[in-house]
Formats: C-alpha cells, sequence, structure tokens
C-alpha cells in the first residue's frame, strides 16, 4: 500500500497529535491523550492512502440532479408530546441545553 | 443459540398487517430490522451507546410496507455502530458471531441481519448498504443480499450515514425471497425526494417484477468479469467464484473479460466521500434532542463534545474526525474534490461497459470471513476489504451477492452488478447461480 502514494508535497499525510487534537475541536469529539496518539498514527496510513486520489483525471461530472417540489401545503407532523419525549431535559415544552457561555 | 451469537439488540415484535390475498405477498414471513432503520415504539441504536435508548416516534417506510404486505417484525438486529465497519465488531453491544463459524466474523456492518437469516432467526432482514453493508454480511453467511439502485428504495426513517451513496437492501435465504421482499419496498415515497417514480426513468419497467425475473434463464446473457475485481483477491476465493462463473456458462451464459480501471481508486473516494457525509450527518447528535447526554456542566461546545465523546465509539469518531480533516480549509480540494472525480469516472466507467455485457461478475469479498478481532486494530486493511463493493455504491447501481459455494467450509459470494434499475437481471442471473 504505502508505495502508491507515496508524498512529497510538503502537505504530506503525516498527522501529529496537534492536528488531531484541532480536527477534533472543530468536530466537537473530546478526545483523551491516549486516542488523540492513536488516531495521529492510524491517520497518517490512511491519509497516505488518499493520496492516491492524485491520480485520477479531472472528470467531467454529469450529474443527473432533478429539482424535487410538492405542493405547500400543511401536513400532520409530530406532537410536541412525541417531539420532546426523547430529550434528557425539557421545560414547559422546549428541550433545554446546555448553557450558551 | 442466537443470544450466543449475539444476533439481536432487541427482540420485539411488530405483528404483520391483516391484508390478504395479492396485498399480503409476504402473509406468516418473519422480518429482522437492522438497528439503523427506525422503528415506531421500538428503540433504534444504530449500535452505538448514543442512541442505546432512542426511541423513535416513527417508522421508516421499508418497515411500514413490508408489515403492511403481512411481515412481522421479530427484532432489532446488531450492526456495526452507525454502520461503519466491515465486521460487526464495532457495535457497542458487541460482536455478533457468524452462524457457519462463531469463530468468525458476519461482516458487516448488517451482520446481525445476515446472521439472523442464517441461523434460521428470519426468514427475510433489512440491511442497510453505503459501501458493501448488505453483501459483505451475504456473503460472509452464506446468503443472499440485494443492493438496489440508489432511488428505487425509500431511505426515510434510515439514520443517515452518507446519504449519497446508502440505500435499504433486503437479505434472505434464497433470490426469489430477497426479491419478493424488494418488490415490497421499492417504489417512490413522498417522504424521501431522493426516491424515484420508474415511469418517469428512461429505460426502467415501472411493472417490474424482481421475485418473478429468479427464473433462472440466462441463455445468452452475456457476463462481463473485470480483471481488476479478482486481482489481490484470494485464490480460494477466485478459484470459487471462477467455478460459480463456469456453471453459468454451461447454463447458456456468454462470460467476457472486461476492464474497469477507475475501479483501483474506488476505495479511496468512497471512504473520502463517506466520512466527509458522515462528519456532517452526525452532527446532529449533541445530546439535546434526543440521545445520550453527558453530565457535564460545561457550556454548549464542551458539553457537545464531551457528549460526543462518551457516545460515539472509536471508528465513528476516526471517520468523523477523517471527514471533518477532509473538508477542513486547504484539504477540501485535495481529497474531496478529487474523491468526486473519481466517482464521476467510476460511473463513466461502468456505463461504458454496460453497452458491451448484461451484468458485471466478481467475488463479493476478496477475502473469506475474518476471524474475531482480526481487523479491528487495523482500519486501512478492514477498508480494504470494501474493494469491489464500493464501486458499485459510488455508481448509484443495483448489485446482489450470491452463494458461489464454499472453500475451506466458508462461505463465499459471487457478486452481480447491473445498469441503473436493472433490478430484473442481476436477480436472473443470480437465480441461476444457486441453481447449481
Amino acid at each position: 500500500m504505502s508505495d502508491t502514494a507515496a508524498s512529497d508535497d510538503g502537505d504530506g499525510p503525516a498527522v501529529d497529535a496537534e492536528e488531531v487534537r484541532h480536527v477534533a475541536e472543530l468536530a466537537r469529539v473530546r478526545l483523551d491523550d491516549d486516542e488523540v496518539d492513536e488516531f495521529a498514527a492510524q491517520f497518517g496510513d490512511i491519509l497516505e492512502y488518499f493520496e492516491a486520489l492524485d491520480e485520477v483525471p479531472e472528470t467531467e461530472r454529469e450529474e443527473e440532479l432533478v429539482n424535487v417540489m410538492r405542493p405547500d401545503e400543511i401536513e400532520e407532523g409530530l406532537s410536541q408530546e412525541a417531539a420532546l419525549r426523547n430529550a434528557d431535559e425539557t421545560e414547559d415544552g422546549f428541550f433545554v441545553g446546555p448553557k450558551v457561555s | 443459540m442466537a443470544a450466543d451469537l449475539n444476533i439481536f439488540i432487541t427482540e420485539e415484535t411488530i405483528e404483520g398487517g391483516d391484508a390478504e390475498g395479492d396485498d399480503a405477498p409476504l402473509a406468516d414471513v418473519t422480518l429482522a430490522v437492522k438497528d439503523n432503520i427506525s422503528t415506531a415504539g421500538i428503540r433504534t441504536t444504530c449500535g452505538s451507546e448514543m442512541l442505546a435508548d432512542y426511541v423513535p416516534p416513527y417508522s421508516a417506510t421499508v418497515v411500514d410496507r413490508l408489515t403492511e404486505a403481512g411481515a412481522t417484525v421479530v427484532g432489532k438486529t446488531n450492526m456495526d455502530q452507525f454502520g461503519m465497519g466491515t465486521t460487526t465488531e464495532t457495535s457497542a453491544f458487541g460482536p455478533t458471531r457468524n452462524p457457519v463459524d462463531t469463530d468468525r466474523v458476519p461482516g458487516g456492518s448488517s451482520g446481525g441481519s445476515a446472521a439472523a437469516v442464517a441461523a434460521g432467526e428470519a426468514d427475510i432482514a433489512l440491511g442497510s448498504d453505503t459501501g458493501g453493508s448488505v453483501r459483505c454480511p451475504a456473503a460472509f453467511c452464506g446468503v443472499v443480499g440485494i443492493k438496489p439502485t440508489y432511488g428505487l428504495v425509500s431511505r426515510y426513517g434510515l439514520v443517515a450515514y452518507a446519504n449519497s451513496l446508502e440505500q435499504i437492501g433486503p437479505i434472505a435465504g434464497t433470490v426469489e425471497e430477497a426479491a419478493a421482499a424488494l418488490d415490497v419496498m421499492a417504489g417512490p415515497d413522498p417522504n424521501d425526494g431522493t426516491t424515484r417514480d420508474l415511469s418517469e426513468v428512461e429505460g426502467a419497467d415501472p411493472d417490474a417484477s424482481y421475485a418473478a425475473a429468479a427464473d433462472g434463464d440466462v441463455e445468452g446473457m452475456t457476463v462481463g468479469v473485470p480483471t481488476e475485481l479478482f486481482e489481490g483477491a484470494d485464490e480460494r476465493v477466485v478459484e470459487t467464484v471462477e467455478d460459480a462463473l463456469a456453471d453459468l456458462e454451461a447454463q447458456g451464459a456468454e462470460t467476457t473479460e472486461i476492464s474497469l480501471p477507475s475501479v483501483e481508486h474506488a476505495v479511496q473516494a468512497y471512504y473520502v466521500i463517506a466520512m466527509a457525509e458522515a462528519s456532517s450527518n452526525l452532527a446532529r447528535f449533541d445530546g439535546v434532542r434526543y440521545g445520550h447526554r453527558s453530565e457535564s456542566d460545561g457550556n454548549w461546545n464542551e458539553s457537545f463534545a464531551e457528549t460526543r465523546d462518551e457516545g460515539f465509539g472509536a471508528e465513528v469518531k476516526r471517520r468523523i474526525l477523517l471527514g471533518t480533516y477532509a473538508l477542513s480549509a486547504g484539504y477540501h480540494d485535495k481529497y474531496y474534490e478529487k474523491a468526486q472525480d473519481a466517482r464521476a469516472w467510476v460511473r463513466r466507467d461502468f456505463e461504458d461497459a454496460f453497452d458491451d455485457v448484461d451484468v458485471i461478475a466478481s467475488p463479493t469479498m476478496p477475502v473469506l470471513p475474518f476471524e474475531l478481532g482480526e481487523s479491528l486494530d487495523d482500519p486501512l486493511r478492514m477498508y480494504l476489504a470494501d474493494a469491489n463493493t464500493t464501486p458499485v455504491n459510488l455508481a448509484n447501481l443495483p448489485a446482489v451477492s450470491v452463494p458461489a459455494g464454499e472453500a475451506d467450509g466458508l462461505p463465499v459470494g459471487l457478486q452481480l452488478v447491473g445498469p441503473k434499475f436493472d433490478e430484473e437481471t442481476i436477480v436472473r442471473a443470480a437465480s441461476a447461480v444457486e441453481d447449481e
């Protein structure tokens, strides 16, 4: 595997712990130090493998996309009670979230 | 028996409807449902701590359709957490064991569903296939799994992982049974704008009966055999699949070697796209409206990050982080845009191939079922096992995995891929394989 994707373009696949921490912060996932180290090691291999995408020729993309519309009519939805039923904390018919700051 | 195999996460019943006659094609059929497909009033965990106590207020369209046709749901099956895995070992509820050999994995991510059918716990089971998750466990457990054309089956009520790739598909003991379930599941759904009305799709047959297509008649059918999907596969797998292809020839099919150069890049493209979509889809799990919520007394971001640390398993975190990385500033063009190019290239390769052949055949999985624990520490090795199934999802095509025989006492699956919305041809070809 490793020989298909050698990269020397500077921003190659080596990933350090700092980078993993930064991405984890962007993704809002807390990691402990062991996980950070494990992921840093694994991400190097995986991203190096992804580098093989550099060999892909630019291809014209013909997306077969169509707009799907429906009439803007009021339909039955979930009741407030049903919508709140899985929430950990609710108050007066609202979801209660963590404090904002 | 079932408890040892760890097939079900939740064993609860939804009785089939009381339809009669032609409206009840699945009367007396038992149905197992992968635990990322919503069932009203029955918890739907996605194999994750995050949703361990989540009880959906509605059922997925496919569940409604199958129960209205008479099928009785018998339980929710174990799976790789959020559909992320190739072995059903990433479940928060422990791994499922392969009924054929209990020291081995059933494949993933719909491993519980394939094991339910193989162990006789259900007649039909539902899986979801994002990069091969119906076909892989079908192959490893020696049963039949169909991944429908993107847009044939509603995804309403399927907990999203990678929307542009995934379809719900049936798993059964025979091609005809799987096809009969597909007949009931297929068709447009006002709740899913990506479903297509076949009367509006050029070349598709809106009156297709998939079950009726399981007639084993392959006289004159041309089968393309792409060299790239045999290279690197386990020799025992290749021999078994080649024997099955020889059987098809003996029944009047014509095989011809073809080349799909783009598939060499399919696994990379698949994982970049799937991880990117996962990082976006799984942002909804913040513990506020549903799902696990941490005891954290921090602010929104801290509480959110802690909730997600506690709720998600390692493979899920790995994919969210890699997806976030691939979409982040400076890397978007390098990974995501290139992956979209590869996807378009794969699609065009298949289209060109179908100018000359009716179906394309290969091993479903390039390997025999892994032993439990074998691939867990090496995610890249697990990803590489998806080499033959992921191109199909990138190209939005239909495919079936049908048992081709055994090697060293372990099941080997043959994959048959067809043109868009031509499920009838792959069902016909697969039914000829199982006749042998």
